[in-house]
């Protein structure tokens, strides 16, 4: 039987095939899910890490130690693990390691829209692409068996719409299996599990040659075991493709002659050589970098259409496919008539922080600073702070970098204060080094943690804060006033998140601290998680209502206009969404009238 | 009933009305009609409040998980101004069933922007689809004992304009949803298959 998984599901069910036995990974859109499926299979121990470098080094600990492991992170998450992962290529490893990360083609949940496969050619690697379930499932298996033959980590690399597309596998055998741990540690194998100069220089050109023996395998034992497959059909025409773009190339040309690449890098490239041959001109299909594209050029291969037609940027769709097929010359232009929007405007819908969201009279209050004080945002929900009708973020530019950027605006003699804002997941992953060299360097910043208990935006995950492992276990929680204190912050205070004022002053207090940095920590669960508590409802009472709009000012979902005209401004009054609102009570501290109470 | 062979479905609407466990039951049903299925959507920044969009295909053999624009054969618009921001993504020939609620967007209650005219908006639906089917799916999920069944109320009027076994359909919710809200989907699935056909 057939069952639905997405990408995610499918990454975790191979390589729990494969017997990987240990994985590490941080949250992140779109790779969240292969972490949280993996550790639901029996005789594994699977982890969240602090951040992504800690669940890389997990991962190589493990491996040195002889184990399959994988660890697991979002494109720029492979930013902040990089520094082990070139290392790592260098030494080699003695178990099995896969890397598996997910980029985002069109930035949907993301900074920018870089493609790992860069890291794989950069670190010397080889990479593999699915372009299905079944694929990511089956590649899988193949990354942790080219990982121990060649003693190499494998990029196993997704993308948004594999990791988020629900394709059929066959339904996976149920077994169990027991957590095996690791053997003796075998001192005597070959590879060098410590880097120094001296190995590294070494190691390098074995690394090259290993490169060379990957592709040679791939043009070998990588056709004989599915990972490339040729489709020979009409030879006019050859299309080399890899990924997600192969589902769109054979579905919009089924006509055409297909070199699919399992493994963008290295490519086979006696095979890919032969493919060219048997046809009149090539042409290449991949999303983002043309990392194909110029392993063909670099060899002297012809490429009639690559990234001349099919973009760099944002994500391949069938559309964009088609356009770049009809432009080379592949397809005819198919008229089709009134794909045109309706002739109606349609108004903006942008995310929004939830109803009884914590991170809210946060910004209701910060935004009113907005002469006195620059905020330097962070990575999480709370970055919707930027949007309307906050609109109260100043910079925003990687995860833990808000302490960092505020610090080095106020010691550069910003005139304005400095508010670095940040999530207790964040401040786990990247904001304690920066927070120590603030406290070092006498930084007069205030830094707010919007401490949620949860790392929220990807889905709720557990963190070294919420003292809760993967497995819903209890584990050891870390205070994060305790880790400021111990670092020397001397002006340490927590708030009720839902409390309008008293965020407010204690703000103030924060931003007039001298001497260092002040943290405030502003407390309040996640509405998703199972400590946030509901009330009783909020309502509008419309005799009181003079349509002033302050209450849609905190930015709340929950909030919206009745059809009842307040006859003074011609306005609709406002009302509550009773199945939204979730009796957080901020918008009733803000209504200057007091219209705004608890349902009866 | 007719057999199908191919179909393109994209549901739209706002965050949390439930519309990535109508879809994964969607595309379950493709399989369970002897199809090859595929489902894709975008998780993440936009899941709360803004606005959400899932894509299902049925046929023989599925290559790309998303519809192409302009080859939409059914909307499933579970908020009214969502079904007007997806109308370049239909086909001539289309189905658009739309539910009839309005979720004002921030930009609206802020006043930066206006909700449309709604008689307006399924008047140009109407001249764009071959037929439009208007669900009240929020007091029908109220009727049935649980107003987070408006996605099954949806999920059943889609049966009814697919034309396909409606206890396909009932067999696939009945296995995702939780056993204790086993009863009020069965009822809230009679409740929409009865609108659809009306």
């Amino acid at each position: 039987m057939k069952v639905l998984l997405s990408g995610n599901e499918a990454i975790a069910l191979g390589a729990w095939e494969a017997g990987v036995q240990y994985a590490s990974a941080y949250p992140g859109t779109p790779s969240t899910e292969v972490m949280e499926r993996f550790a639901r299979y029996p005789g594994v121990r699977a982890e969240w890490a602090a951040n992504e470098k800690v669940a890389l080094d997990n991962a190589i600990g493990a491996c040195f130690g002889g184990a399959r492991v994988l660890a697991a992170m979002k494109h720029v998450g492979v930013n902040v693990a990089a520094d082990s992962l070139m290392s790592v290529s260098y030494t080699g490893v003695p178990g099995a390691f896969v890397l598996v990360t997910a980029d985002d083609p069109s930035a949907t949940s993301s900074q920018n829209e870089q493609d790992s496969r860069r890291y794989a050619q950069l670190a010397k690697f080889p990479c593999l692409d699915p372009s299905d379930s079944e694929d990511a499932r089956k590649f899988a298996g193949i990354a942790i068996a080219l990982s121990d033959r060649f003693e190499t980590p494998v990029m196993l690399r997704s993308t948004t719409r594999l990791s988020h597309s629900k394709s059929a596998v066959e339904s996976p055998a149920p077994a169990a299996r027991e957590f095996e741990g690791l053997p003796k540690y075998d001192r005597t194998v070959s590879i060098a599990r410590a880097i120094l100069p001296a190995v590294a220089r070494r190691r390098h050109p074995e690394i090259e040659q290993r490169l060379r023996d990957v592709a040679d395998w791939a043009s070998t034992e990588g056709f004989v075991q599915g990972l490339n497959h040729v489709e020979m059909r009409d030879t006019s025409v050859g299309i080399v493709t890899t990924g997600m773009a192969y589902q769109y190339v054979r579905e919009l040309l089924p006509d055409r002659s297909i070199l699919k690449l399992g493994m963008s890098y290295p490519i086979p490239l006696e095979k890919v050589r032969e493919f060219a041959d048997g046809v009149d001109r090539l042409v290449v299909v991949e999303e983002l970098e043309p990392i194909i594209e110029e392993q063909l050029v670099n060899a002297g291969i012809e490429v009639a259409h690559g990234k001349d037609v099919f973009p760099i940027c944002g994500e391949l769709t069938p559309a964009v496919v088609r356009a770049g097929a009809v432009a080379a010359g592949l397809l005819d232009v198919v008229s089709m008539p009134d794909n045109v929007p309706l002739d109606i405007e349609v108004p903006e819908r942008l995310p929004a922080l939830c109803p009884g969201c914590p991170h809210r009279a946060f910004f209701y209050n910060v935004r009113r600073y907005k002469r006195k004080a620059i905020v330097a945002g962070d990575i999480g929900c709370y970055s919707m702070g930027a949007l309307p009708p906050f609109e109260a973020v100043d910079m925003l530019i990687s995860m833990g970098a808000s302490i960092g950027m505020a610090h080095g605006f106020n010691r550069a003699g910003g005139q304005e204060s400095a508010i670095a804002v940040i999530g207790d997941s964040t401040f786990f992953h990247s904001g304690i080094p920066p927070l120590a060299s603030a406290v070092y360097n006498k930084a007069n910043i205030a830094v707010v943690v919007l401490d949620n208990r949860i790392t929220a935006m990807t889905g709720q995950q557990e963190h070294p804060g919420t003292g809760i492992t993967l497995q819903g276990k209890a584990g050891e929680h870390i205070d994060i006033a305790g880790v400021a204190r111990s670092l020397g912050v001397d002006f340490v205070e927590e708030v009720n998140a839902w409390d309008v004022d008293a965020v407010n002053s204690i703000l103030r207090k924060a931003m007039a601290h001298e001497d260092g940095p002040a943290m405030v920590i502003v407390r309040g669960a996640c509405v998703f998680t199972p400590y946030f508590k509901h009330q009783p409802i909020m309502h509008v009472d419309p005799d009181k209502c003079v349509t002033c709009g302050m209450c849609f000012n905190v930015g709340c979902p929950a909030i919206v206009r009745s059809d009842e005209i307040y006859e003074t401004s011609g306005k609709r009054k406002t009302a509550i969404d009773p199945l939204l609102c979730t009796g957080c009570s901020v918008c009733s501290q803000v209504c200057p009238v007091q219209a705004i109470g608890r349902a009866e | 009933m007719t057999e199908i062979e191919r179909v393109n479905i994209l549901v739209v609407g706002v965050g949390g009305q439930g519309i990535i466990t109508a879809s994964d039951i969607a595309a379950q049903v493709g399989l369970d009609l002897g199809l090859d299925a595929k489902k894709s959507e975008v998780h993440g920044f936009a899941q709360r409040g803004g606005v959400v969009e899932s894509h299902i295909r049925w046929a023989p053999s599925v290559g790309s998980p998303t519809c192409e624009k302009g080859y939409v054969d059914v909307l499933v618009a579970f908020e009214l101004v969502e079904a007007a921001r997806w109308a370049d993504w239909l086909k001539p020939d289309c189905i658009v069933l739309v539910n009839h609620q309005r979720l004002d967007p921030m930009s609206v209650n802020l006043g930066k922007a206006t909700y449309p005219d709604e008689d307006e908006l399924l008047a140009a639906l109407r001249a764009r689809a071959a037929r439009v089917v208007v669900v009240d799916a929020l007091p029908l999920a109220e009727q049935a004992g649980n107003p987070r069944t408006m996605n099954t109320i949806m999920l059943a009027a889609l049966s009814s304009v697919l034309d396909t076994d409606p206890e396909v359909w009932r067999k696939a919710i009945l296995r995702r949803v939780p056993q204790r809200y086993a009863d009020v989907n069965e009822v809230a699935f009679a409740l929409g298959r009865e609108v659809a056909a009306s």
